[in-house]
């Protein structure tokens, strides 16, 4: 657990980048620091691994000072990801990874190794080990950054807004990859972005920074869509606010009606489409068992009949949500949203409903 | 193309203390000690000024004051100064001249590297020297050896000013050529010097070749 305790950040010049900042960000978890320009989340992110230094207040990262700690050692045991990558263009991808190992005196032999597994992890090929980084797309560039932050096995990892310098279509990739690399390793992150739509999709709790460095709200996506603590907030977290909370409930709650007649289906209980005169009709489909509120929804409104199918994993149906189905389960959801705070000590599940969805 | 034939063709000016071989080791000593001299000052002031960001003025300065210079005025005043006899003043006049392009190039070329880079390598864990030997030379050697290259080649076409003071090198047929009105001497001398630096230039290339990274020097 990395917590703040009335961190201020002053320059010299009386700028106060951070001012009075106390939150914690629980183990194993990720939590987004978000917010226009100027609110200081990149500062924050940085004095936890000492690049910058607070003014006052304290960093304590699980329970000692990150000020006790020599800042390369400390730096050492704490991935680093950062907007540009930056990565050393001097030496081979292979390398690249391999830097923190090589800093804690590992033999190359096991260092290379450990960075093979690691490019394979964040799903590079093996054949662009031996390459420069110019020879990568911006996107590869920023998967060898994440291996790199990796390499050692950091509990920790500072992700500094990561994945804005790449075109929205390797974003979301690259953002599905994180979610699915967190469900595996269960870092405790910290992630700085000024997109609220990256915050909502990968927090799994979101700090929402104003200008001048004063945290606004703290909270799991789904509240800070439910109730915004002030206009700030909500004004940050923009329009749909409603349809986009239906993303964190589940489901599995949804009753489900046996499958009707006329949904032609292939040889496999697979859906075709729905039958009419005209011949098949569109349909759309939601996993119950992996997929929100939100997808049910939308399945339903891809059908000109009103009517989501769900199938199982394997794409079979398995039965039909009506209109009337999902408004029952939109009235029980609506005004009584499901509190999701991150339990410090807990582990957040794997079968999060969001890592489904696209 | 008689005057070289003259030059290159006379069995003499190939032996002896004042033979074209000769010469040309001679013009090397002074040429090879003066760059040394200065690589050894410039190269290690260059990093630590270009890393630490503190004393770019030094640079500045260095850099117009010695280009101001005339290399020819300075060597005469030195020999004033000091007097003739040993190869101090020609020494020190070429060393003022090599450090400039070393300097500035180190200096521009650590400088130079992107701040996120940097930023990176301290991120990782990198301390200030790792960071500076690891990190911020390898990415700014080729503008380091294009400094260095710079300064071996104005080195190598200046050395000859060693014969004005009576010393060896190659400059000895220019000099002695044109008060013997001999120019056979004095072309074939100028068209070693030349050779010479050629010599230089593509010793450099290869040099460059070798080691840069590759993915350094696609970059630029």
């Amino acid at each position: 657990m990395i917590t703040f305790e009335g961190v201020t950040k002053r320059y010299p010049d009386g700028t106060v980048a951070v001012d009075d900042l106390s939150l914690q960000a629980p183990t194993g978890a990720i939590t987004v620091f978000v917010g226009p320009s100027g609110c200081g989340k990149t500062t924050s992110l940085r004095m936890i691994n000492r690049m910058i230094d607070a003014t006052s207040g304290r960093i304590l990262l699980d329970d000692q000072d990150v000020r006790a700690i020599d800042p390369p050692t400390l730096r050492r045991g704490i991935g680093y990801v950062i907007q540009q990558a930056g990565l050393f263009p001097h030496r081979k991808i292979v390398d690249n990874v391999a830097t923190v190992p090589y800093l804690l005196g590992w033999d190359k032999k096991k260092a290379r190794a450990r960075a093979m597994e690691l490019l394979e992890l964040v799903g590079l090929d093996s054949k662009l080990a031996g390459r420069y980084p110019f020879q990568l797309s911006g996107g590869q560039q920023q998967r060898v950054g994440v291996a790199r932050a990796l390499a050692a096995d950091p509990p920790v990892l500072l992700m500094d807004e990561p994945f804005s310098a790449v075109d929205p279509i390797v974003r979301a990739s690259l953002q599905e990859e994180l979610l699915h690399l967190q469900s595996e390793l269960h870092k405790t992150i910290v992630f700085v972005t000024h997109d609220i739509d990256e915050a909502i999709k990968l927090g799994d709790a979101v700090a929402v920074l104003r200008v001048g460095g004063r945290l606004a709200q703290m909270a799991d996506p789904a509240t800070l869509l439910s109730e915004p603590a002030d206009d700030f907030v909500r004004e940050f977290l923009g329009k749909d606010r409603g349809i986009r909370r239906l993303s964190f409930v589940p489901a599995t709650g949804i009753r489900l009606g046996s499958v009707p007649a006329d949904l032609e289906l292939d040889e496999d209980t697979r859906p075709l489409g729905w039958r009419s005169d005209g011949g098949l009709l569109p349909y759309g489909t939601f996993n119950p068992e992996r997929d929100s509120l939100r997808a049910a929804l939308d399945a339903a409104l891809l059908s000109p009949n009103g009517t989501a199918i769900a199938v199982d994993g394997d794409g079979r149906a398995i039965g039909v949500a009506t209109r009337d189905v999902l408004d029952e389960a939109l009235a029980r959801h609506g005004t009584r949203p499901e509190k999701r705070v991150p339990d410090p000590d807990r582990e957040v599940p794997a079968s999060d409903p969001r890592r489904a969805e696209s | 193309m008689n005057w070289l034939i003259d030059f290159f063709g006379t069995a003499a000016n190939w032996s002896g203390s004042d033979g074209i071989p000769v010469r040309i080791l001679e013009h090397l000593e002074f040429s090879a000690a003066a760059f040394l001299i200065a690589a050894l000052i410039a190269v290690p002031l260059g990093l630590l000024i270009g890393h630490t960001g503190r004393g770019g003025f030094i640079v500045v300065v260095t850099a117009n004051a010695a280009r101001a210079l005339p290399t020819l005025g300075l060597l005469v005043l030195v020999v004033l100064l000091i007097g003739v006899g040993t190869v101090l003043p020609v020494l020190i006049p070429l060393v003022v001249l090599a450090v400039p392009p070393i300097l500035v190039n180190t200096y521009e070329g650590v400088r130079g590297v992107d701040a996120d880079l940097r930023d990176a390598a301290y991120g990782m864990g990198l301390r200030g020297r790792q960071v500076l030997f690891r990190v911020l030379t390898p990415s700014a050697l080729p503008l380091i050896l294009l400094g260095l290259r710079l300064s071996a080649i104005q080195v190598v076409s200046t050395a000859s000013v060693a014969a004005f003071v009576g010393l060896g090198g190659l400059g000895r047929f220019i000099i002695d050529g044109l008060a013997t009105k001999t120019y056979s001497d004095v072309i074939g001398g100028a068209v070693l010097i030349a050779l010479l630096a050629l010599a230089v230039q593509l010793g450099f290339t290869v040099l460059d070749r070798v080691v840069v990274s590759p993915g350094v020097r696609q970059v630029r």
